[in-house]
C-alpha cells in the first residue's frame, strides 16, 4: 500500500525462510560430501558436485543394513497412494450414507465412526499388534495400509460439505430421476473436487510419513519404507556412511513436498476450511 | 444439522457405510477393548496365565517415579514444543498478512515443510547439533562450549523440543495466516484511524479474533507433541540419555515392545487414551461453539 518497504515485515520472513532452507541445503550439500570428512566434523555448507553419483548408488544399492532406495520409495509411494484413496474411498460412502439416507441406527454408525478420532494408533500399540497378528497381517502390504484407512477425519470433512449443498440441487437432481449412484457421481463428487485435492495432499504426506505403524507390523525388510530405512541408516551411529543418509532422505523429502507444492492452493484452502 | 432430502430405503446407505464400520470395528474398536481388558490383567513370570488384577495395574503406574517422571517431563515437552512452534508461527503469519512485496513467494517457502516427516526433521537437526558431524555442535565444542546431548539430558531435551516445534510450524503458520486473513480489514483500519499502532493493535485488536483459532492450534500441537513426535524422539535420542528425553508414548513402546510388560504397557496406553478423549472433547466442545458463529 504505503511505497516505503516494510522492514520489519521482510526482515521475519526472511529469517523464516532461512530456518527451513538452511537445514534442507545442508542436507543437500552433505549428500555430496566424503562421508569420512563428515565424521571428522567437516560438514560444509558448499557441495562437491563431483560426488553426484552417491545418489545413483543409494538408489540401485542402497546402505549397509537397507536394501535400495528405490524399492523403500516404492513401497513408500505405494502406502501413501494406498491410504490416500482407501481412505478418500470409504470416507465419501459413509458420509454419503449418513448424510442423505435414513437408516436404522444411523447416528450409532456415526458415532463409532466418530470414536475412532480418539484412538491414535500411538495409545494402543500393543493391542492393534495382537489383532494384526491373529488376522496373519503382520509384515504383509495389506497390513501396512488397511488399518490406517479407516479415519474420522475424511468422514467428517465430506459430511461438512454435503450438509452445505443446497437442497435445490437435490431436489433438481432428484426431479432429473437421478438415482442415489448417479446423483453421487454426477453431483456430489464434481461440487466436492477441492475438498478431495486437499484430502489427497494431507492423506498422501500423512502416509508417507508414516514410522510407528510399519516400525511395528513390517519387520520383513522387504517391505521398509522410505523414513524406517532412514532411521535404519542412521542406526548407533557407529558406521554410519553420512551421506548416504543424506541422500536418502533428500530423495524421500521429494515426493511430499512435490505433491504440497502442486497442489498448494487447494491444499491450504481444505486444510483451513475443514479444521485439520 | 439434518438434511431435509433424502433417499428412500435403507439397504444401500447400510451398505456404504459397511467397510468404515467394519475397519473401525477390527482395527480400533476391537484393540481398544483388548487394551482396556489387558490392563486389568496379568501375566505370571513366565507368561503362561493371567490373572485378573482390577485396577491393580493403574496404581502401580500411578505409584511407579519412572512414570510419574515420564509424565512430567511429557508436560514440559508439549508446553515447550507448542509454545515455541506457536509464537514463531505467530511472527511469521503476522508479517506474511502485511501489503509487501514477494508475500506469495514468502508463504510458499514457508508452507512447503508441511511436507517434511518427523523422522527426517531429526537427521535435519542432526546436522545442525550433533556433537561431531553438526555444523553448529562441533563449531560449539571448538569454541569451549560442552555441547553433547547423547551425554546430557537437558541438552538432549532441548535438541528433541527444538527438531519438534520447527517440523509444526508451518502448520501453525498455515491456520495463523487464514485466520489473520479472514479478520475484516475495516476493524484494523478503524483500530488504526483511532490511533491504535503496533504491538498494541496487535494486542487490543487482532490477538482477541485471532484466540479461537489459537486456541484450536494448542490442543492440535499438544497432540502432535505427545504422539506424532515419536519417530524424532526415536531418531535423535531413543529415549536418552537415560530416561532424559522418554516421553509417555515412549515408554509405551519401551515397555510393550521390547520390555513385553503387556499389562503395563496396556494401562499406560488406556491412560493415553483418556488423555485424548479429554483434548478431544475440549477441541470440538470449542469447534461446535465457532461453527455457531
Amino acid at each position: 500500500m504505503s511505497g516505503r518497504a516494510d522492514w520489519p515485515a521482510h526482515t521475519v520472513l526472511a529469517l523464516g525462510v532461512l530456518l527451513f532452507l538452511v537445514p534442507v541445503w545442508l542436507l543437500l550439500a552433505g549428500s555430496t560430501l566424503d562421508p569420512a570428512a563428515i565424521s571428522r566434523g567437516e560438514l560444509s555448507m558448499v557441495p562437491d558436485l563431483r560426488n553426484l553419483g552417491v545418489y545413483g548408488t543409494v538408489l540401485t544399492e542402497g546402505a549397509p543394513g537397507v536394501g535400495p532406495v528405490w524399492r523403500m520409495m516404492l513401497v513408500s509411494a505405494g502406502m501413501a497412494l494406498a491410504i490416500a484413496f482407501g481412505k478418500i474411498a470409504i470416507s465419501i460412502l459413509s458420509a454419503y450414507a449418513v448424510t442423505f439416507f435414513r437408516f436404522p441406527l444411523r447416528m450409532v454408525a456415526f458415532w463409532i465412526i466418530f470414536i475412532t478420532l480418539m484412538l491414535p494408533v500411538e495409545v494402543r500399540i500393543i493391542p492393534t499388534y495382537s489383532v494384526m497378528s491373529d488376522l496373519h497381517l503382520i509384515n504383509t502390504f495389506p497390513g501396512l495400509t488397511i488399518p490406517l484407512i479407516a479415519s474420522a477425519t475424511a468422514t467428517l470433512l465430506f459430511r461438512q460439505t454435503f450438509l452445505a449443498i443446497p437442497d435445490e440441487l437435490v431436489e433438481a437432481a432428484r426431479m432429473d430421476g437421478a438415482g442415489p449412484w448417479r446423483f453421487l457421481k454426477d453431483i456430489l463428487i464434481p461440487v466436492s473436487a477441492a475438498n478431495l485435492a486437499a484430502l489427497f495432499v494431507i492423506l498422501f504426506v500423512y502416509g508417507w510419513n508414516q514410522y510407528l505403524w510399519p516400525l511395528l507390523v513390517a519387520t520383513d525388510p522387504s517391505l521398509d519404507t522410505i523414513v524406517i530405512g532412514i532411521v535404519k541408516m542412521i542406526g548407533t551411529e557407529t558406521q554410519t556412511e553420512w551421506n548416504k543418509v543424506m541422500a536418502a532422505a533428500v530423495l524421500a523429502l521429494l515426493p511430499p513436498i512435490l505433491v504440497v507444492v502442486l497442489m498448494q492452493r487447494w491444499f491450504v484452502k481444505g486444510l483451513t476450511e475443514g479444521d485439520k | 444439522m439434518e438434511r431435509r432430502t433424502i433417499f428412500p430405503g435403507w439397504g444401500l446407505p447400510v451398505l456404504l457405510v459397511m467397510p468404515q464400520l467394519a475397519l473401525t470395528a477390527v482395527f480400533f474398536l476391537w484393540p481398544a477393548g483388548q487394551a482396556i481388558w489387558s490392563s486389568m490383567t496379568r501375566a505370571d513370570p513366565f507368561g503362561i496365565r493371567t490373572t485378573f488384577v482390577g485396577l491393580e495395574n493403574f496404581a502401580d503406574l500411578f505409584s511407579d517415579p519412572l512414570y510419574l517422571d515420564s509424565a512430567g517431563r511429557t508436560v514440559v515437552f508439549c508446553a515447550a514444543v507448542s509454545a515455541i512452534s506457536l509464537l514463531l508461527a505467530l511472527a511469521l503469519a503476522t508479517a506474511a498478512d502485511r501489503e509487501i512485496r514477494g508475500r506469495a513467494l514468502y508463504r510458499f517457502m514457508l508452507i512447503w515443510p508441511y511436507a517434511v516427516a518427523p523422522a527426517i526433521s531429526a537427521v535435519l537437526w542432526i546436522l545442525l547439533l550433533h556433537p561431531q558431524i553438526g555444523l553448529v555442535g562441533h563449531w560449539l565444542n571448538r569454541i569451549g562450549i560442552v555441547w553433547d546431548y547423547k551425554l546430557n539430558g537437558t541438552q538432549a531435551m532441548l535438541m528433541v523440543i527444538l527438531a519438534s516445534a520447527w517440523k509444526q510450524i508451518s502448520y501453525n503458520f498455515i491456520f495463523l495466516l487464514a485466520g489473520l486473513q479472514s479478520i475484516p480489514k475495516s476493524i484494523v483500519e478503524a483500530a488504526r484511524l483511532d490511533g491504535a499502532k503496533g504491538f498494541f493493535r496487535f494486542r487490543t485488536i487482532i490477538l482477541p479474533l485471532l484466540m479461537p483459532t489459537v486456541f484450536f492450534l494448542v490442543i492440535v500441537n499438544l497432540v502432535y507433541a505427545a504422539f506424532e513426535t515419536f519417530p524424532t524422539v526415536l531418531a535423535l535420542t531413543q529415549g536418552g540419555p537415560g530416561k532424559a528425553t522418554e516421553t509417555l508414548v515412549v515408554k509405551v513402546y519401551r515397555d510393550g515392545v521390547i520390555n513385553l510388560d503387556v499389562g503395563s504397557s496396556s494401562a499406560q496406553s488406556v491412560v493415553l487414551m483418556a488423555a485424548v478423549i479429554v483434548l478431544t472433547a475440549v477441541q470440538f466442545r470449542f469447534l461446535g461453539k465457532r461453527g455457531g458463529e
